[in-house]
């Protein structure tokens, strides 16, 4: 089975953004937002904290333009129990928005944060199974 | 469609069904509790055919290797031959060498363990009545400090276990202990990080063993203990407790009570709740939250809020087994 793994798809923004370093200094960050807010936290909860945690990883990884595994049925399917229990464009949008307030809390230029939310919002249709 | 063998058995699960469900429902009796893949009472063996490392989870790197599973949490890819543990897996006999009540629900059971066993305190092991009925038990004991292993059990509302070993269990009896398994134990190399212990119930066992473990080895940073019961006859050891704590000035012991009126010495509340209230800032801090799973769920969330690193955040949620199953 072939390695499915993407050569890194934006090596320029990943590396500016400061790489695997930056992605962990942003789970940390990012998580606790996340599950900080009533408004989107009941998706998060039962789910053991730990396996979530690198799932957040993952996905920042991805977001910054790094290597990853996901493909777009990948993001489907992961949804699609979250989607049935209502998950829609608003959750998406506040998770997006923790998003940015993360990566300023990091000092992150505007530049990079919009490149960030743009491959984030990318994967809207996917995420929420449209 | 995937199919199982064991022994003379051979038959085909459904989609969605565990591994221990096909065995169960075709009579085969495994030892099994908390059916959420945490207390590895099911640990089975794979002896033809990979199980899914899903299925793996926390199990130690030997097991892993010999394609030893959890069958409660185990959704085989392929067909697998699979059987009860072998001697591998390092199941001993024990004897019972004392049984004392903690307080009107909570025995202390003393084991001798027949066999090299070497554990860390607050690690827990599966203890089998039969080749039918185990339950995992936390650790209670420090080598060195105790002479033999403790456990700690509260008796359980038609428990199976804890029905007969409150009831009928005798010094002399002899078990089988299998394991020891878990993270939740103290861990050397960071004497002064501070550290705080949250429990319900026979919760206070594992850090019980953790407290003084950490003690013996010299810990000189804070470690605070928060143990809980709806009432002030659910706690115990709370004079050994309160001695430790008059003789080491870097341990602090409350005892909380959430249902009743708290007598003086005792916080009100529950455990949790007194604990992330006097310690809102975690950063920094290693816990270790033991006991009812929904007190460990939610404390573990409000830990991390509060700037614990989950690597640091010890969750051991005591399951239990519903009679029905």
């Amino acid at each position: 089975m072939t390695d499915q793994t993407q050569a890194t798809p934006n090596a320029s923004l990943f590396e500016q953004l400061g790489g695997e370093a930056a992605v962990n200094a942003a789970v940390d960050i990012f998580y606790r937002k996340v599950i900080a807010d009533a408004r989107i936290n009941t998706f998060f909860f039962g789910v053991d904290m730990k396996q979530q945690a690198a799932k957040q990883k993952a996905f920042l990884t991805m977001a910054f333009g790094g290597p990853h595994h996901y493909t777009g049925l990948d993001m489907r399917k992961g949804h699609a129990k979250l989607v049935a229990l209502g998950l829609n464009d608003r959750h998406f949008d506040i998770v997006l928005d923790h998003l940015g307030g993360t990566l300023r809390e990091l000092g992150v230029a505007e530049g990079l944060v919009a490149q960030v939310i743009a491959i984030a919002e990318s994967t809207r249709t996917d995420v929420l199974g449209r | 469609m995937v199919a199982i063998r064991h022994e003379q058995h051979r038959f085909e699960l459904a989609p969605e069904q565990s591994v221990l469900d096909g065995l169960l429902g075709n009579g085969v009796a495994v030892p099994h509790a908390c059916r959420t893949g945490v207390c590895q009472t099911c640990l089975m063996r794979a002896v033809e055919g990979a199980p899914p490392s899903a299925a793996q989870k926390d199990l130690r790197p030997a097991l892993i290797l010999r394609n030893y599973f959890l069958a409660c949490v185990c959704h085989p890819t392929e067909d697998l031959t699979v059987a009860l543990p072998s001697a591998d897996a390092n199941t001993l006999p024990a004897t019972v060498r004392a049984l004392r009540p903690l307080n009107d629900e909570i025995m202390q059971i003393a084991l001798e363990v027949h066999g090299p066993w070497d554990y860390r305190p607050g690690q827990f092991l599966n203890l089998f009545k039969d080749s039918v009925v185990a339950r995992s038990y936390s650790i209670a004991s420090v080598p060195g400090d105790d002479s033999h292993i403790h456990l700690h059990v509260r008796r359980l509302p038609e428990g199976r276990m804890s029905g007969w070993i409150h009831g009928q269990l005798t010094v002399g009896a002899t078990l089988s202990v299998r394991g020891p398994a878990g993270d939740c134990f103290y861990v050397p190399g960071s004497p002064e990080q501070p550290l705080l212990l949250i429990g319900t119930g026979s919760g206070l066992a594992p850090l019980y063993g953790i407290v003084r473990d950490a003690l013996r080895q010299g810990h000189a940073g804070s470690i605070r203990l928060f143990h809980g019961s709806r009432d002030p006859r659910g706690l115990y050891l709370t004079g050994e407790l309160r001695d430790l704590a008059a003789a080491y000035p870097q341990f602090d012991y409350v005892p909380c009570v959430s249902g009743a009126a708290a007598p003086a010495g005792h916080a009100a509340g529950r455990a949790h709740d007194v604990a992330l209230t006097e310690q809102a800032d975690l950063k920094g801090w290693r816990v270790f939250l033991c006991g009812h799973p929904e007190m460990v769920q939610q404390a573990q969330m409000r830990a991390y809020l509060a700037g614990a690193n989950l690597a640091d955040i010890h969750a051991d949620a005591f399951t239990v087994r519903s009679s029905s199953s």
